[in-house]
């Protein structure tokens, strides 16, 4: 898998857990959603805990996991797949501050949208960065500077900038 | 300039009746031409798959069809200046075959571009404030409005604000661009539905409430395809400020919740129908509570600011009747015919509606050559304020011309070929492209409307029997809305030939209704007969004036199986 | 190898430019008449193994084998009404697509 964050592969800092691996006592962990109760018993304070979610997972699952919880990564089972989109939106409403990763066959043509709705950070398969290099994820991320939706993103919309520059 | 200087307050524009683009909706048009560019030049090196690119280019408006690529152009709730329509016919010669095709949904589609050549079309249409913008895909689509808005006479309030509204929210939105399946508004502000809306994803009727505030009916559910089914009223009245928040809501709760592991099954309408209204409904009135209203608290002064661009032109002072008009009709029978058929009351005195039939005899339903367009367009600038519509029954409305002025415009159309008196009447037939353009149809319809129209050729008999909506579609997609025909005919194929199926009974109008099945199908060459003794029947059985679907729905749609029945024994195959 | 039920020929929708093309003895052509016919499933398979590379080289989409009848001259005429229309062009537009092409390029001779 190949990490995406602002427009640049980097490295990924995160162990993905597979469910027949033991919990380590410390570490920067991801473990899938049916371990999570057991990870959070287990985990001390000083740990990171990450949790890897089917995108059609009910946010209020989550809510109670929230503040233990430093990173969130949702599956996104083909690109054309958008129900990751509303459960980052979801999340993010719910208070959730930590790192939010889409985790799939994103294109880099939905960075946007998934920076948009929340996201940080885009792990893909690598033959799909392969053929999607960085320049075209750093490119992706400047693809469109303005958005009519407000609330999606930091950098102020349309109707934003119109208001500033009726005043 | 760049996005960030501060700007003048907008200033509509002193003549036309339309949004004009500020800076920021320029821009931003632009760069999604630029990044599509980019989009192709990446697929044609492969950094893209045709799996992956295939998504990006239909929310560009581009299909792969039977022959080459299809762009479907957006005429956003269907008004078009006549600049716009004079490039709309440059693109056509420019880059196309010299012709474009009016669709059900206030679209346009060049049947003949190149993919190589797309971006530069889409430049094209950004310099006169158009784009092909989410005319496919898995998004919000295209929001269409009453073709007669703003000057019908029996209108609340002109929903073109609330559609331009729609459309600026719905563009490249990030979380709604990965739907389930496509999505479909239309938006009605009168009391007689000409949109089509209760066969809309979602349709939006605005209203007054008992204490005069001016809302929406919001209902959701609608749509034709394999499964037809009538819209459902989610929310009886919803006030304006909450409009896009609520709408968010449903959009929200369809992106999470509608299904995906069948795309005939995608549609909110399947989830609507599996769960029940009152399900859907309490889901989207939960999140609807849940929300953060904050990015929302300016869309009241903003549907303003919009509004403003929709203000009516000015009208000159004149009397609600015209002498010249009445002499022209009493001297010239084909103009008094046209005037009857085609003209409709405008609600300013002096002034008419006239719908340009895009359906000559025995003529490709919506099609229009670049020529005609710009006769088109030179008209509506002499005699009608500059400004076009396009209905959703593929035809082209000049919606302010003065009732003085009807001679001399009914002569020029005549001219052009464009003055056909059949407006809504039988050979007024909306048609999908069918096989003959499109990669989805199983059956072509074109050859079918045009078989038909030269059947009912005289327009006086067309007259006699009145008001009745033929609608054909090539497949079981129904762009030709077939459903919801009065008489709707529907091809497929049936072992290894092209069948058509025929309804009675549809109507697209707020007393919806889908089509009943008239018999097992019939060819090509029978479709014009079985269409004759149906008509021939009702108008044997017609009281008064009633139109076609009153007497089909007195008498019942045993009757009409009972006709085709006895039909069938002599020996035609219906 | 199994000899076919009809013999097939190869097509597609070249990408950048969207027309109809179909496999020729020495590569794409738009006029159908000039298809390669294959009368065996070794030969169709082969024919499909050629469309899918010419996917992967981004030159064409949407291959797909076709059933043909083969003329007096040889000819393949394709029997299902969807590529007959797509083999010529529109049937309500004659003066469009390969029918008009193929009238043109017929007087030039």
């Amino acid at each position: 898998m190949a990490l995406i964050s602002e427009g640049a592969f980097v490295e990924d800092s995160w162990r993905r857990l597979a469910d027949e691996e033991a919990l380590p006592k410390s570490g920067k962990i991801i473990v899938s959603l049916s371990r999570l109760h057991a990870a959070l018993q287990w985990l001390g304070a000083g740990s990171a805990l990450g949790v890897f979610v089917p995108n059609t997972t009910d946010p209020a699952a989550l809510v109670g996991a929230l503040p233990r919880l430093s990173l969130i990564a949702i599956a996104f089972p083909a690109f054309a797949d958008g129900r990751g989109f509303s459960l980052a939106r979801l999340l993010r409403r719910a208070g959730f501050t930590g790192e939010l990763r889409a985790s799939g066959r994103i294109v880099a043509d939905q960075y946007l949208h998934a920076v948009g709705c929340g996201f940080d950070r885009i792990e893909i398969p690598d033959d799909l960065a392969e053929r999607q290099g960085e320049a075209q994820w750093r490119a992706a991320l400047h693809a469109r500077s303005l958005s009519y939706q407000r609330g999606y993103g930091a950098g102020g919309s349309i109707l934003e900038q119109r208001r500033r520059g009726a005043k | 300039m760049t996005a960030h200087d501060p700007v003048l307050p907008s200033r509509p524009n002193a003549g036309g009746t339309t949004y004009v683009y500020d800076q920021f909706d320029a821009a931003f048009v632009r760069e999604r031409v630029a990044e599509f560019r980019e989009q192709v030049e990446r697929r044609l090196a492969g950094a893209l798959t045709e799996d992956e690119f295939r998504p990006f280019r239909l929310m560009n408006g581009l299909y792969l069809q039977l022959h080459a690529y299809m762009l479907r152009i957006a005429i956003p709730y269907g008004t078009l200046t006549a600049r716009q329509l004079r490039q709309l016919a440059y693109i056509a010669d420019q880059w196309d075959q010299g012709y474009g095709h009016f669709t059900t949904r206030q679209n346009l589609q060049y049947n003949w571009p190149k993919l190589v050549d797309v971006p530069d079309i889409l430049d094209a249409l950004a310099d006169v404030d158009m784009h092909a913008i989410q005319t496919s895909g898995n998004c919000i689509r295209n929001i269409t409005a009453d073709h007669f808005a703003g000057v019908a006479a029996d209108e609340i309030e002109d929903p073109r604000p609330t559609a331009e509204f729609l459309r600026q929210w719905s563009s490249a939105h990030s979380e709604f661009s990965f739907l389930p399946r496509k999505f479909k508004f239309a938006v009605t502000g009168a009391e007689h539905d000409r949109a089509a809306i209760m066969v809309h994803d979602i349709g939006l009727r605005i209203v007054k409430s008992p204490a005069g505030e001016i809302g929406y009916q919001v209902a959701v559910g609608g749509g034709l395809g394999r499964s037809p089914f009538i819209c459902k009223v989610v929310r009886e009245f919803l006030p304006r400020a909450d409009l896009l928040a609520y709408l968010e809501a449903i959009m929200r709760t369809y992106n999470r919740f509608g299904r995906r592991d069948n795309k005939f099954k995608a549609r909110i309408k399947i989830l609507v129908h599996e769960r029940g209204l009152d399900e859907i409904r309490e889901a989207v009135e939960a999140e609807f509570a849940a929300m953060d209203r904050a990015p929302f608290a300016y869309d009241t002064q903003e549907f303003v600011r919009i509004a403003a661009f929709f203000a009516p032109p000015s009208y000159a002072k004149l009397p609600a009747r015209s002498a010249s008009l009445e002499t022209a009709k009493l001297e010239n029978r084909d103009f008094a015919d046209f005037v009857s058929v085609n003209v409709a009351e405008h609600k300013i005195d002096g002034y008419a509606i006239v719908t340009v039939s895009l359906k000559p005899i025995g003529g490709i339903p919506g099609d229009a050559a670049s020529h005609q367009m710009r006769v088109l367009a030179d008209l509506a600038e002499k005699f009608g304020l500059g400004e076009l519509r396009v209905s959703h029954a593929q035809n082209i409305i000049l919606p302010h011309v003065k009732k003085d002025d009807l001679f001399a415009l009914w002569r020029a159309l005549d001219t052009a070929g464009l003055a056909t008196a059949n407006a809504g009447l039988v050979s007024d037939i909306i048609s999908c492209p069918g096989l003959d353009y499109c990669s989805l149809a199983t059956a072509r319809s074109i050859p079918i409307a045009q078989a038909i129209s030269r059947r009912f050729a005289d327009l006086e008999r067309q007259r006699r029997i009145g008001e009745l909506g033929v609608k054909i579609s090539g497949c079981v997609n129904a762009c030709g809305h077939h459903h919801v025909g009065a008489i709707g005919i529907l091809g497929l194929e049936k072992k290894g030939a092209e069948s058509y199926q025929i309804t009675l009974g549809g109507d697209p109008t707020f007393e919806a209704s889908i089509g009943e099945l008239l018999g097992p199908g019939v060819s090509a060459e029978q479709v014009p007969e079985v269409i004759e003794h149906i008509v021939e029947f009702y108008l044997a059985e017609r009281q008064g004036d009633e139109r076609f679907i009153d007497t089909w729905r007195r008498i019942g749609h045993q009757r009409f199986k009972e006709l085709a029945w006895r039909e069938g024994e002599d020996g035609s195959d219906i | 190898m199994a000899g076919l039920e009809r013999p097939q020929i190869l097509l597609a929708s070249d990408l950048a430019h969207g027309d109809v093309v179909f496999l020729g003895a020495s590569g794409w052509e738009r006029d159908c008449h000039r298809a390669k016919i294959v009368y065996d499933s070794d030969a169709a398979a082969a024919l499909q193994a050629f469309g899918q590379a010419e996917i992967a080289k981004n030159h064409v989409v949407d291959v797909y084998l076709a059933d043909v009848a083969v003329d007096a001259s040889g000819a393949p005429e394709p029997l299902h009404y969807r590529e007959k229309i797509r083999a010529l062009g529109p049937s309500v537009r004659r003066d469009l697509g390969k029918q008009a092409w193929l009238r043109r390029s017929g007087d030039a001779m």
